[in-house]
């Protein structure tokens, strides 16, 4: 991991939103040595080496980006882990956590443990999450005491779903006994083949193949029924994007399991609707669903069911994106705009408080995984801090993104809300 | 970016007033007198997919208009090594394609292409999207048979989910008022296909399809198509396959319509195919006037 900065950093004149520690409120923060030193009331702290004047600005815990996809090993034409992280520290993300289906696919010890490496260069904190089956290929479970051990904060296939019942429960009840949760991508494939988007008027009209909100929902059903009868079971499903997929991880939720999940971005401010006709900066998996479907994530934000905001970042190279729609790659890019999406369609659209905003990038992730220190600025704490103007508008530019890949449907939009500084481990990585 | 002017990649988004235009121009076109308004113009026929009638009647219809004409077809060519769309698609404009008539697997593959080259990209069918040659020319085939549009009732009868032919029927048809009804199994026909247009409607009963019906358009179940949909054969034949008894519950005057190929026995029996009320030779025929007035639209020669 990355040296710590020795010297101290004050954060003054900001209003610091910390839900985890139900802070909300007018404080100074002092870092010190990588970790949180003292909260306190504005002007109390004195002494510093170095001053960062938040007047005006929120002061929160370091995001964390429980989904992002930074292409190494193997695909760095498309996102390496350096260009990746500093997109991330654009965004406001202090940690991520990264897909293992790269190639190869991520699960040994040897891959999380290279991820890890203070060689890729990373400018934030990277968690790997580690492949559930080998080679996810579904069948046979990889082994995650030794992976969990190396550093790995989760498993999963993510984009091939585990689809057999015997393997998903396996995987549940080893990874219950661990203590360390299972992502499943929910899509049942078997439905969806040849699909490159979700089923509706709207595919029937680009006569495009459509993807079902069952093919999803399905899949949801079978592993909340699963994660219900298994003690300790860790279920985390992935950018969730139906209704009926929300309305089975209600249900599980009320009944005490263990069960998180996460929705991004794309699928809380787009319908299937607001696509350009074959432009595929639309094109992702899960598809942009139908407008009720957004409406019911969008409630689903405001209500506390869900645990988290995760990006779904999916860098392709150019090449891979213009070209047949159905043959161009699924994924967008997606670290730069988040905050600003929260903020202009949850907070300005719906009135969403600003508190909830920032537990979704904050104390929710470290709710669906353990990341221990983070999420949180009590004393203590590592110092990761995001600052950002929530007020603040600004129009996002694709081409001048610092990941790789400029594959997104929001590049030229008016946000508000924009990311002013993002420290990590006490030293500022990205200022605006 | 946008298409070139002339470029006709789908019925979707022309007006009614512009379809008028063609068909008008269509019927000043024939074939057997050539008018050289193209002389000297290079049109590649660049073909991702097998084709009969499109590819031909496209080929003809530029010649007789006095232009050269070069097919390339997805076999035999750098599309077989690799090449990407687009990549081929500048590729032909370098070489010095006037316009490019393109056939592909992919829905929205025309769209793309247009929307990278300063030629006019003319979509000869592209994946489940649309066709809208075939609706051109199946609407001139209408209004040479009925009087107008006016009060007009077609049904579709068939596998219409991976018809892009249906498609842009419904799209033409609608805009001109015309009653359209869809007509066939749920997995072919799904109650979704309302949406696609005003005044379209779905039903399971062949029947209710065809009384007072003024064209009856049979499509081909496309087997290639059906990505593991499993279609009850003989079932769809005894429940929707066009015989000389149904077609009398149509009106007396109907047309039979069929873009083809036509499989006999499954869709249709012989009778109806070769019957007195069938036009679809006539279809094919009008094909080639009707893409005569689409390539002169395309190159600016209008008049």
């Amino acid at each position: 991991m990355k040296s710590h900065d020795k010297t101290s950093l004050l954060i003054h004149g900001g209003h610091v939103i910390d839900p985890a520690a139900r802070i909300d409120a007018p404080m100074d923060i002092l870092l010190k040595d990588g970790r949180v030193a003292e909260v306190a009331a504005p002007r109390k702290i004195k002494g510093a080496d170095s001053r960062f004047d938040a007047r005006g600005l929120i002061v929160a815990p370091g995001f964390i980006d429980l989904h992002v996809h930074l292409r190494e090993p193997g695909q760095q034409h498309k996102e390496t882990i350096a260009t990746g992280t500093a997109a991330a520290a654009t965004g406001g993300f202090t940690s991520v956590c990264t897909m293992p289906n790269t190639a190869p696919v991520v699960d040994s010890v040897e891959w999380v443990t290279w991820l890890r490496q203070s060689e890729r260069g990373a400018v934030v904190s990277v968690f790997p999450i580690a492949a559930a089956t080998r080679a996810s290929k579904g069948a046979v479970l990889t082994d995650f005491a030794a992976l969990q051990t190396a550093g790995a904060v989760a498993v999963t296939d993510d984009g091939k779903p585990i689809l057999d019942d015997r393997v998903m429960r396996e995987a549940l009840i080893l990874g219950g006994e661990l203590n360390f949760p299972v992502v499943q991508h929910a899509e049942d494939t078997r439905m969806t083949a040849d699909c490159s988007m979700h089923a509706g008027a709207r595919s029937f009209r680009l006569g495009l193949r459509g993807m079902t909100a069952a093919a999803e929902a399905s899949i949801v059903e079978r592993d909340v029924q699963l994660a219900m009868q298994i003690p300790n079971a860790r279920l985390h499903v992935a950018h969730v994007s139906t209704a009926d997929a929300l309305k089975a991880l209600r249900r599980g939720k009320r009944n005490k399991s263990r069960i998180t999940f996460e929705v991004t971005p794309h699928h809380f401010t787009l319908s299937d609707e607001d696509m350009r006709d074959y432009d595929s900066n639309y094109k992702m998996n899960p598809p942009l669903r139908s407008p009720a479907d957004r409406e019911a994530i969008l409630a689903a934000l405001a209500d506390g069911t869900v645990d988290a905001i995760a990006t779904d970042h999916a860098p392709h190279a150019h090449h891979e994106k213009e070209m047949e729609f159905e043959r161009a790659a699924f994924g967008i890019a997606g670290l730069e705009t988040a905050l600003a999406l929260a903020i202009t369609r949850l907070h300005v659209g719906k009135r969403v408080p600003m508190g909830r905003i920032v537990e979704l990038f904050t104390s929710g992730p470290v709710r669906c995984f353990d990341l221990r220190g983070r999420g949180s600025l009590v004393r203590g704490s590592f110092a990761d801090v995001t600052i950002f103007d929530p007020k603040r508008k600004w129009t996002f530019d694709a081409s001048k993104s610092l990941s790789k890949s400029k594959n997104t449907p929001f590049d030229g939009w008016q946000l508000t809300g924009k990311v002013m500084a993002t420290i990590v481990g006490g030293k500022i990585v990205y200022t605006a | 970016m946008n298409a070139a002017r002339g470029s006709l990649l789908g019925i979707e988004h022309l007006e009614a007033a512009e379809i008028m235009k063609i068909l008008k121009l269509a019927r000043r076109m024939n074939p057997d007198r050539p008018r050289p308004l193209l002389k000297g113009r290079r049109v590649v026929l660049l073909f991702y997919e097998a084709s009969t009638r499109t590819r031909s009647s496209f080929e003809i219809a530029a010649k007789a208009l006095g232009a050269h004409t070069v097919l390339i077809q997805a076999s035999g060519s750098s599309i077989e090594k690799g090449e990407s769309l687009l990549d081929t698609g500048y590729t032909l404009r370098a070489v010095g394609a006037d316009a490019i008539v393109i056939r592909h697997p992919n829905a929205g593959a025309p769209q793309v292409m247009a929307q990278h080259l300063d030629v006019p990209v003319i979509n000869a069918g592209d994946g489940l999207h649309e066709h809208p040659s075939q609706a051109l020319l199946d609407a001139y085939t209408i209004l040479r048979n009925k009087k107008s549009f006016k009060g007009l009732q077609v049904c579709i009868v068939g596998d219409i989910f991976h018809s892009r032919v249906a498609r842009s029927a419904c799209h033409l048809l609608s805009k001109f008022g015309v009653k359209v009804i869809l007509c066939g199994p749920p997995e072919l026909v799904p109650d979704i296909a309302t949406t696609i247009a005003p005044g379209v409607r779905v039903t399971r009963h062949i029947e209710d399809a065809l009384r007072g019906t003024d064209v009856v358009m049979l499509l081909r179940v496309q087997k290639e198509r059906l990505a593991g949909m499993k279609i009850d054969l003989p079932e769809y034949i005894a429940r929707y396959q066009m015989t000389p008894a149904r077609l009398k519950t149509a009106k007396k005057d109907s047309i039979v319509m069929h873009p083809g190929p036509i499989i006999r026995g499954l869709e249709l029996t012989s009778e109806v195919a070769d019957g007195a009320q069938s036009r679809i030779l006539a279809e094919v025929q009008n094909g080639v006037p009707t893409r005569m007035a689409i390539l002169a639209r395309a190159m600016g020669r209008m008049r």
